[in-house]
């Protein structure tokens, strides 16, 4: 049992989960960087007081599940969605849709997703991707990070689907639910409305923790973190600062370049010289995380580690915060057609 | 970044796959290219591993002392804090805290010691013993 289905590789799971499975339902405009751009996926975020794996919890990201969500929406495209409390019902219902023909995207669990390397596998439940069929007692999987397909046995895809913790996936699966055909025109308001969530987001929500005062006030606090941690623990937190940055695929500021990329597809759309410009700007932000991330490297691998390193390291977060801030701004400047 | 300042290090996540990277060609185009790696997240990675074992090792020797109950050896070596514990196992967090107590563990009757045993894919007697090597 197989559907028709074409894996396509991403830099993030979501965004390829998103883009293949809307693909596969007749959305062909659809690109990674459209379904982050118009899923608002970019955004930074530093939770207070919750811990994560001993260090800061921080995200690059919206919510897992929100650029799923999101891109339907704004496409007009209705979306199943369950959850289950039952293994033999969550395995029932993926049956049901793999014999009806329809690719499935599921959350699940990495700490025992078998074919990832174990140094990768941490509790982390926010993973995504899709099942497109069964040979035997193998799923076959498309992991959207991955160049290839792959497999999991039943047992394995239960496990991971069933993963417990912070954001339990409890056998969560969605798919959209019906072919759609979408026209350009509606893709170029979704990446206008996608645009105006995304200013929103990063400019204004209140208090210094999330969008461009987020990162701001992430530098700060780095800035105190060497005095209030000490350094082997502030490296710690840096290297996690890091990995959270670089999830998988999105290799330095990842997301600031895709969303740069999503400008210049927006461009095609709008025709707007200004989304030309503020794409550069993404890059410019993209390239400064990146050279955080060498900094803070330093720091964590005992190459450097005084006050004024942690002071230029919090002052790229400074710079980065300015850089954003100019670049939303720019866009919540913009006059649509 | 530019397509030629992708950086091609050795990851962990080589073994399985090249990650696609977004960066710019020579007239500021958007393009993606394979990546095999970055050395800066590579070593952050480490870093966090690192932690880890000196996490694990330090749980070791708090059971080895009977300070604790193996209980935390286990959660530490199974990379979970007590919150995914007691997700795995249904106890509260309250109640795997009190199960941290060499006393209170050694008393627990063989139903309880499974919950945990499952929860770290062992059985019950290695749960009850820590090699000393």
């Amino acid at each position: 049992m197989k559907v028709d289905f074409e894996h396509l590789q991403a830099a993030h799971c979501e965004n390829g989960v998103t883009t293949n499975l809307l693909k596969s339902a007749g959305v062909n405009q659809l690109t990674e960087p459209l379904s982050f751009g118009i899923g608002s996926g970019i955004f930074f975020v530093y939770i207070p007081l919750l811990k994560i794996n001993n260090g800061p919890a921080i995200a690059f990201r919206t919510m897992p599940g929100l650029i799923f969500k999101r891109t339907c929406n704004a496409l007009r495209i209705p979306v199943i969605r369950k959850k289950f409390s039952s293994k033999e019902t969550a395995e029932k219902v993926l049956e049901e849709c793999l014999q009806a023909g329809q690719p499935v995207g599921c959350q699940v669990g990495v700490y025992f997703l078998t074919y990832f390397p174990k140094e990768y596998r941490f509790h982390f439940n926010a993973h995504n991707l899709i099942v497109y069929g069964r040979e035997d007692d193998r799923y076959l999987i498309s992991d959207p990070i991955m160049e290839n397909v792959t497999t999991l046995s039943r047992y394995e895809l239960e496990r991971v689907r069933f993963a417990k913790g912070a954001l339990a996936p409890r056998g969560q699966l969605y798919y959209p639910k019906q072919h759609t055909v979408v026209t350009d025109d509606q893709i170029k308001q979704a990446i206008k409305n996608g645009i105006k969530k995304s200013v929103n987001d990063m400019l204004r929500i209140p208090f210094n923790i999330a969008g461009v005062k987020g990162i701001a006030g992430t530098g700060k606090k780095i800035k105190r973190w060497k005095n209030q941690l000490g350094t082997q623990q502030a490296g710690l937190y840096l290297a996690q600062l890091v990995r959270m940055q670089e999830e998988i695929g999105t290799g330095g500021g990842g997301f600031r370049y895709i969303y740069g990329a999503f400008l210049q597809e927006a461009y095609a759309y709008h025709r707007n010289e200004a989304l030309l410009e503020i794409s550069n700007q993404f890059t410019q932000s993209g390239d400064r995380w990146r050279n955080a991330a060498v900094q803070a490297a330093g720091i964590y691998k005992g190459r450097i580690g005084t006050q004024a390193d942690f002071d230029v390291m919090g002052d790229y977060l400074l710079e980065i915060a300015e850089i954003e801030k100019k670049a939303f701004t720019a866009l919540g400047q913009i006059k649509w057609q | 970044m530019k397509k030629e300042e992708i950086p091609q290090d050795d990851g962990a996540l080589n073994k399985l796959t090249k990650e696609v990277v977004y960066a710019v060609d020579s007239e500021g185009r958007y393009t993606t290219a394979l990546s095999t790696g970055w050395n800066v997240k590579a070593t952050a990675l480490d870093v966090a591993w690192k932690d880890i074992e000196e996490r694990v090792a330090l749980a070791r020797q708090k059971v080895l002392n009977k300070e604790v109950s193996p209980l935390l050896y286990f959660m530490e070596l199974n990379l979970m804090d007590t919150a995914t514990l007691a997700a795995y196992t249904g106890f509260w967090k309250w109640t795997i805290q009190r199960h941290m107590k060499p006393s209170v563990f050694n008393q627990l009757p063989e139903k309880k010691l499974q919950q945990y045993a499952t929860a770290f894919n062992i059985s019950v007697a290695e749960l009850k013993k820590i090699d000393p090597a």
